[in-house]
């Protein structure tokens, strides 16, 4: 018995009314863990029950309490029939699993019914003791970290960055097992709502003991997903990165603690005979026989260089030795073959990571993407996974096979998705080919690698733009000029990433969304005529979605693309294509061309005439943009490279080539007839509206930024407010308009229009920026579109905003030191996260002044602007004193207020309930993360058969998101909890049948857990603030005992 | 392109003070959109018809979530589902118990019961406020009664607990509360110059003044079954009115009693000859009302009677506010003198707050 579980039921709140006679209830609780129930006494009469009960003790496995959720019930008894649920609460106990995140889970829960909603609290202390002798980790991996987060968590450093890690699992959907026809919905929501917690529960303690083996403390980037594939079963799958990470406060006290358990682990192969794991780990002999399958080197032939034509083109060292020699000097070398026999051996080497330590990214490629069409079949064994493991396993061989055409022996960014209609899915996965540096890749060489990642990047800002690849046997055509930066190594005219934009680099101006939207109409078809039909659509669509991307990169003057990220989504009679990405202009690369219009048959005056309009209409659109995105580049360089804008049918070539990286080569020929994808060859209505369409995007309105990534680039002053929100919208196409081009334009204009409206209703926030845009598209039905947004809004200071807009003397000039800046920013965060914030602030003080050369110390702005956010905060606190509610006037407050301050949960410095903040952003500006308590990973269904009477299907979603986010606050709160960074909305499924007025709903949403401190709290309040987040959790247990 | 779905959804629930302000009114969501079309809004922001639409219904949508929330605003501090500030939160409860003058004035006194509501779309009609807003606003009032109605305690303190009020509405929601519950007549035509506040302020010193919680012995008296302390008049208190009798049914005692006021004010009132004149007839009527006090439906027609015996009086004579205060402060002070007179206590509880409440009626 390695853990005892410990539970205790204090008090429910707000409990609906079950008894209509009396108008209250007599609820009681049960409290399950894997087979064993406990029960409370029934609490007579009343809506805010005090069951205040004994410790419920479970003793169990680790196994078990890897896997299983908590499970409390809270019902109405009743005596003469059977009781009544009133809702549940699934808590998720891996957070107490490790030592250093949540101790205690404590506060109140909402009691969420999959019918009815919310109904009511109760208030839940669980306790975990670990018997740590019995350190037998065999199937379980307790101990093993999950971030969600895809970059090293703010308070840890990377010893070890291990590489892939990925596992996925498989069961019958309980929704369309037989039984679902006998059973209430209720029943078969809460059998699939526990299912997906347990398959979640088991997944990543698989994943954990991959980390062991390897050998790490921790995953990051961790991913999982949910595949509903309706009749043949339920796949969830989830990847990371495996870390060995290392706690910035206490180094010392913390890596024994991680290593020994690795250690033992050694063992585990010999010990464990029926491995569970070895299927999807190995490239284990596909079973194609089981299903369809369209492998994508056949009926899906985007890649005629893929696979095998790239690995034999370029043999890994090959590819190694040659770029070397053109670089020159055999430090490059040495660090190629180097990384080269690091990433050797693993299978995969992709990393999940956005953003990185300083000095890990040598070089970046360009993106790498792959898609194969599959056919699903029923999942006969469960247990046995392996058709699913081998789709992908094939897929990731393909990522890996053009990341090596691009010189690259590592793919960043990575991330993997589906797309399910029916039994055809769509199966994606993408990322960015990369140069790693050895160092972080292996043991030992840690020390001292601080010091040399800064010497080795002295070409600050530009590096990982150099390209990786051969110059002289180069994988595609491509266009190459000197670093208009370092004016060393060449250097692609355009450059697309599925990463974060790196913290060096240099940037000019600020970065914008840049989107593309696409539909495509598909006959309906069954089975294997259907999967061909949208094998054979992907390839256009990919083609059509990049030009465009590449046509709006231009228009707004750029030549980067950071965060791209290409969805393709399949409906009954469409496909759909939206990428999302942050354009930038990188300092390093060359000024990007114009847009040329020709018209290809120019017969008379008029049509002349109107070209010209529409080439003068799109320069001024590019004049524009440069103005309002701040680019300025320094114009020195258009001498030393002559003219910047050679050949631009050339050139526009090269670059799309270039940013397909080899996906496009049989695209490539296919569009020879097209040839420029930047002359816009106006020769028929469809690219008349292509212009027009590329003309129609709106900028956001004045004060708005929007990006995609963690940074805008060229905004860094945020201050504190932050607004996440997630927004729906589902537009019912009407049947007669369903051509290709209406269906654009019906697209775009949701996208666009959904935009437009989140600025309007964020106006208040100006000067603002929302950043990670993410959006999702999906076909729920036949002539429904949805599309889901979540998003960060995050006001700036506009004061200094203002003065990035200088002059271009004075303007580089401070570039240059704020590039110094943030290059120094990192090494020296790490300095002052790791003194542990209250000992030595003065220190941490010096350091940041002193990290600053421009103006006024970034710390003191801070301070200021928090000051007066303090200011504002007791002119609240004084505000509110008239109506004597909140806790810090509550004890001046008159008779009777007793009562009040029993109901009042944890005391918290802004409100009685305590305010938890969501961003799917790593970071809170303004604050420190101080600590990580564990992962958020929640599943939820919710269904109603009254869709009228709760106000509609707008009125259903919009209870239930909020529900949502109250549930992940609740829980991020009773771990001591008073943010989620990383958020993300995996899943957004909604199916509604009105005339049956009937609806349902999956949502499925993770983030990690954190406390944060805010900056200026640090100093001012230092004491109190901590208290008063890690606390809620413990008193909101105790006041009402 | 209809769009079938539309909604956002902040970790920080979004609060539109001018949208919340147009549902508290009682639009529907297109006269919402046309007002805030006619606002000027797009022209500011640059937004189209459609965003204003969908921005408005997201709104709405909320607000009708939180009116759950809002009858029951602790409710609404120590719910999981919005996460609001604690300054908004404030708002939105003071802004949803907010009314209109016009509507309060029309259901002042009145029972608050399915009858009266019955009668609000001819309020809506008189008064313009649209149904839904009267709806509103009848609701608040009938909630807040039944709510502190079976409490003890001070009125305003319950108010203020249990519905999170300023300390401003909630003495006006107590003065709601105290003439629904005794029925003061304020609808009769020589009433209508009167504002809320007007008879807000009366409330008010009555409720000090006239209730059994105004005696400030309630801990002496155990009686569980005691009347509401601050919602009920005293009725020991009006029983002893009729004490007040004698200082008009006895002729020597009202003489003196008017050579006292008439020689104290000499030469300080501009309107002393039409005072003299009018004296004996002024102070019957006040101790008159006084005396009538026991019987309930004297106790409704209290400020009619106040109006048509003092108020209409002094204006016909067109007696300037300082006169007015001169001559009560005088009547009042100058019972003391009289000897035969053993009601002193009684007569300063009286009229210490009539004073009070006359002075605020003499006005135009």
């Amino acid at each position: 018995m390695p853990g005892k579980l410990k539970v205790k039921i204090v008090a429910g709140r707000h409990l609906p009314v079950m008894d209509r006679a009396s108008d209250l209830t007599d609820a009681f609780v049960e409290v399950k863990f894997g087979n064993t129930t406990f029960k409370t006494d029934v609490y007579l009469k009343s809506l805010n029950p005090q069951w205040n009960s004994e410790w419920f003790k479970f003793e169990v496995d680790d196994e078990d309490l890897q896997d299983e959720p908590l499970q409390i019930t809270v019902l109405d008894h009743d005596t003469y029939s059977a009781n009544d649920a009133i809702g549940k609460v699934y808590i998720d106990i891996d957070p107490l699993l490790y030592s250093e995140a949540a101790t205690v889970i404590s506060g109140w829960f909402p009691i969420y019914d999959t019918i009815h909603g919310i109904r009511g609290e109760i208030n839940v202390v669980v306790k975990v003791d670990l018997f740590n002798d019995l350190n037998r980790f065999r199937q379980s991996s307790c101990g093993i970290k999950f971030f969600c987060t895809t970059s090293i968590p703010k308070c840890y450093r990377a010893v070890i960055i291990h590489g892939f890690v990925e596992e996925l699992v498989v069961n019958e959907d309980p929704e369309y097992q037989w039984i679902d026809r006998i059973r209430t919905p209720r029943a078969s929501n809460e059998a699939r709502q526990r299912l997906i917690s347990l398959m979640s529960g088991e997944l990543q303690r698989k994943i954990g003991l991959k980390v062991l083996e390897m050998r790490g403390n921790a995953v990051v980037g961790y991913l999982q997903c949910f595949d509903l594939e309706g009749e043949s079963g339920l796949v969830v799958r989830a990847i990371g990165t495996a870390c060995t990470l290392d706690k910035l406060s206490s180094p010392a006290a913390f890596l024994p603690a991680c290593n020994s358990p690795s250690k033992e682990m050694k063992e585990i192969p010999f010990n464990e005979d029926p491995n569970p794991n070895t299927h999807s780990s190995g490239p284990s002999t596909p079973l194609k026989n089981q299903t369809y399958s369209f492998s994508p080197s056949k009926s899906y032939s985007r890649q005629s260089s893929s696979s095998d034509t790239d690995l034999s083109l370029t043999p890994k060292t090959g590819m190694g030795s040659g770029s070397a020699g053109k670089e020159g000097g055999p430090f490059k070398a040495l660090l190629r073959q180097q990384t080269q026999s690091a990433l050797e051996q693993r299978e995969f080497p992709f990393f999940t990571l956005t953003a990185f330590p300083p000095g890990f990214l040598v070089h970046v490629g360009g993106v790498v993407s792959a898609r194969s069409v599959k056919l699903l079949d029923r999942i006969h064994n469960p247990d046995e996974p392996e058709t699913r493991d081998a789709w992908w396993a094939e897929i990731r061989q393909e990522i890996k096979s053009h990341a090596k055409a691009l010189g690259c022996h590592a793919v960043v960014g990575y991330s993997e998705s589906t797309s399910i209609c029916e039994e055809v899915c769509i199966l994606s996965a993408s990322g960015t080919a990369a140069v790693l540096n050895p160092r972080f890749l292996q043991d030992g060489t840690v020390e001292g690698c601080l010091e040399q990642r800064l010497e080795e990047n002295l070409p600050a800002g530009c590096g990982f733009c150099h390209i990786p690849y051969d110059e002289l046997n180069m994988p595609f055509p491509a266009h190459l000029t000197y670093c208009y930066n370092c004016r060393k190594q060449k250097v692609p005219d355009v450059l697309f990433t599925t990463i974060d934009l790196p913290m060096d680099a240099a940037v000019i101006g600020k970065g914008c969304l840049i989107q593309a939207r696409l539909c495509r109409l598909k006959k309906k078809a069954q089975a294997e005529a259907n999967a061909t039909a949208i094998s054979n659509l992907l390839p256009f669509m990919e083609y059509e979605v990049h030009t465009q991307l590449m046509n709006k990169l231009k228009l707004k003057g750029m030549n980067a693309l950071f965060g791209l990220r290409i969805q393709i989504s399949v409906g009954e009679n469409m496909l759909m294509g939206l990428a999302s990405a942050t354009g930038v202009y990188l300092a390093a690369l060359p000024t990007p061309g114009g847009i040329q219009i020709a018209g290809k048959t120019p017969n008379d005056g008029s049509y002349e005439q109107h070209i010209s309009h529409m080439q003068k209409k799109i320069n001024d659109t590019i004049a524009k943009n440069k103005e309002l995105y701040e680019i300025n580049p320094p114009e020195i360089c258009e001498e030393i490279i002559g003219s910047p804008i050679p050949e631009p049918r050339q050139r526009s070539r090269l670059l799309r080539s270039q940013s397909e990286s080899s996906d496009e080569v049989t695209e490539l020929d296919l569009s020879h007839g097209k040839k420029d994808a930047f002359v816009l060859e106006i020769d028929d209505t469809d690219a008349m509206e292509d212009v027009h369409s590329l003309l129609t995007d709106v900028p956001p309105p004045s004060g708005f930024y929007s990006c995609n990534t963690e940074i805008m680039p060229g905004i860094n002053n945020w201050t504190s407010e932050i607004q996440m929100f997630t927004s729906v919208r589902v537009i019912r196409l009407s049947s007669l308009n369903l051509t290709n081009q209406a269906l654009n334009k019906n697209f775009n204009d949701l996208c666009e229009n959904l935009l437009k409206s989140l600025y309007f209703k964020l106006r208040s926030m100006i000067p603002c920026c929302l950043c990670h845009v993410n959006f999702t598209v999906s076909l729920p039905e036949d002539e429904l579109i949805q599309v889901t947004v979540t998003a960060v809004a995050i006001t700036f200071d506009k004061n200094q905003a203002l003065q990035t807009t200088k002059t271009h003397a004075e303007k580089s000039l401070q570039r240059a030191s704020t590039d110094n800046e943030e290059l120094l920013q990192f090494p020296l965060e790490l300095c002052s996260d790791s003194l542990p914030s209250h000992p030595f602030p003065p220190a941490k003080e010096h350091l940041e002044s002193a990290s600053s050369n421009s103006g006024i110390p970034a710390a003191q702005r801070d301070r200021c602007s928090s000051w007066i956010e303090l200011i504002k905060l007791k002119a609240q606190t004084i505000r509110r004193g008239s109506i004597k509610t909140t806790v810090t006037v509550e004890k001046a407050s008159p008779v009777g207020e007793g009562n009040f301050r029993n109901r009042s949960s944890p005391p918290c410095a802004n409100s009685t309930v305590g305010v938890v903040k969501m961003t799917p952003l790593s970071f809170i500006p303004g604050a420190k993360i101080t600590k990580y308590l564990g992962i958020i990973n929640m599943f939820f269904i919710r269904e109603t058969t009254s869709l009228r009477e709760e106000g509609g299907v707008s009125g259903f979603l919009h209870a239930f998101i909020a529900e949502v986010f109250a549930m992940v606050r609740a829980h991020v709160a009773a771990l001591g909890g008073n943010a989620v960074v990383s958020y993300i909305m995996k899943q957004c499924v909604f199916m509604e049948n009105p005339n049956k007025n009937q609806a349902q709903c999956l949502i499925n949403v993770s983030g990690d857990a954190v406390v944060f401190v805010r900056e200026s709290e640090l100093e001012v309040v230092s004491t109190q603030q901590p208290a008063a987040t890690c606390q809620p959790s413990c008193t909101g247990g105790e006041v009402t005992t | 392109m209809a769009s079938e779905l539309d909604i956002f959804v902040g970790n920080t629930t979004l609060i539109d003070e001018d949208v919340y302000r147009l549902w508290l009114d009682g639009y529907s969501v297109s006269d919402a959109v046309a007002l805030r079309v006619r606002s000027g809004i797009l022209e500011q922001t640059g937004a189209t018809a459609a965003v204003l639409q969908s921005d408005t219904m997201d709104h709405y949508r909320t607000f009708q979530m939180l009116e759950r929330l809002l009858h029951a605003p602790p409710k609404l501090l120590h719910q999981l589902i919005f996460q609001i500030p604690p300054s908004r939160q404030a708002l939105l409860i003071e802004r949803y118990y907010a009314f209109d003058e016009a509507f309060v004035r029309e259901v002042l006194g009145k029972k608050l019961s399915k009858g009266t509501k019955k009668d609000l779309d001819d309020i809506s009609t008189k008064t313009g406020i649209t149904l839904k807003s009267c709806r509103r606003q009848f609701d608040n009032f009938k909630r807040v009664f039944k709510v502190v109605e079976e409490m003890r305690g001070s009125l305003v303190d319950n108010i203020q607990q249990h519905f999170l009020l300023s300390d401003r509405l909630a003495r006006d929601y107590a003065a709601i509360v105290f003439f629904a519950n005794n029925r003061f007549e304020t609808g009769k035509k020589k009433l209508q110059y009167l504002s809320f506040g007007d008879f807000a302020f009366c409330a008010e010193l009555m409720i000090q003044n006239w209730t059994l919680g105004a005696v400030g012995e309630a801990p002496t008296d155990p009686d569980p079954q005691a009347d509401d302390m601050d919602m009920d008049l005293d009725k020991e208190f009006l029983q002893d009115l009729k004490e007040l009798k004698v200082l008009v049914a006895d002729k020597d005692l009202l003489d003196l009693h008017k050579s006292l006021v008439c020689t104290a004010l000499r030469g300080k009132l501009g309107v002393f000859s039409e005072m003299e004149a009018n004296f004996k007839n002024l102070s019957r009527g006040l101790v008159n009302v006084a005396a009538k006090l026991t019987h309930n439906k004297d106790v409704r027609d209290l400020f009619v009677d106040l109006v048509e015996k003092f108020v209409e009086p002094c204006r016909s004579d067109h007696w300037p506010l300082n006169d007015v205060r001169l001559f009560l402060n005088q009547y009042s002070a100058s019972v003391h003198s009289l000897d035969g007179f053993r009601h002193q206590a009684l007569w300063d509880r009286y009229m210490g707050t009539l004073r009070g409440c006359l002075l605020r009626l003499c006005h135009d």
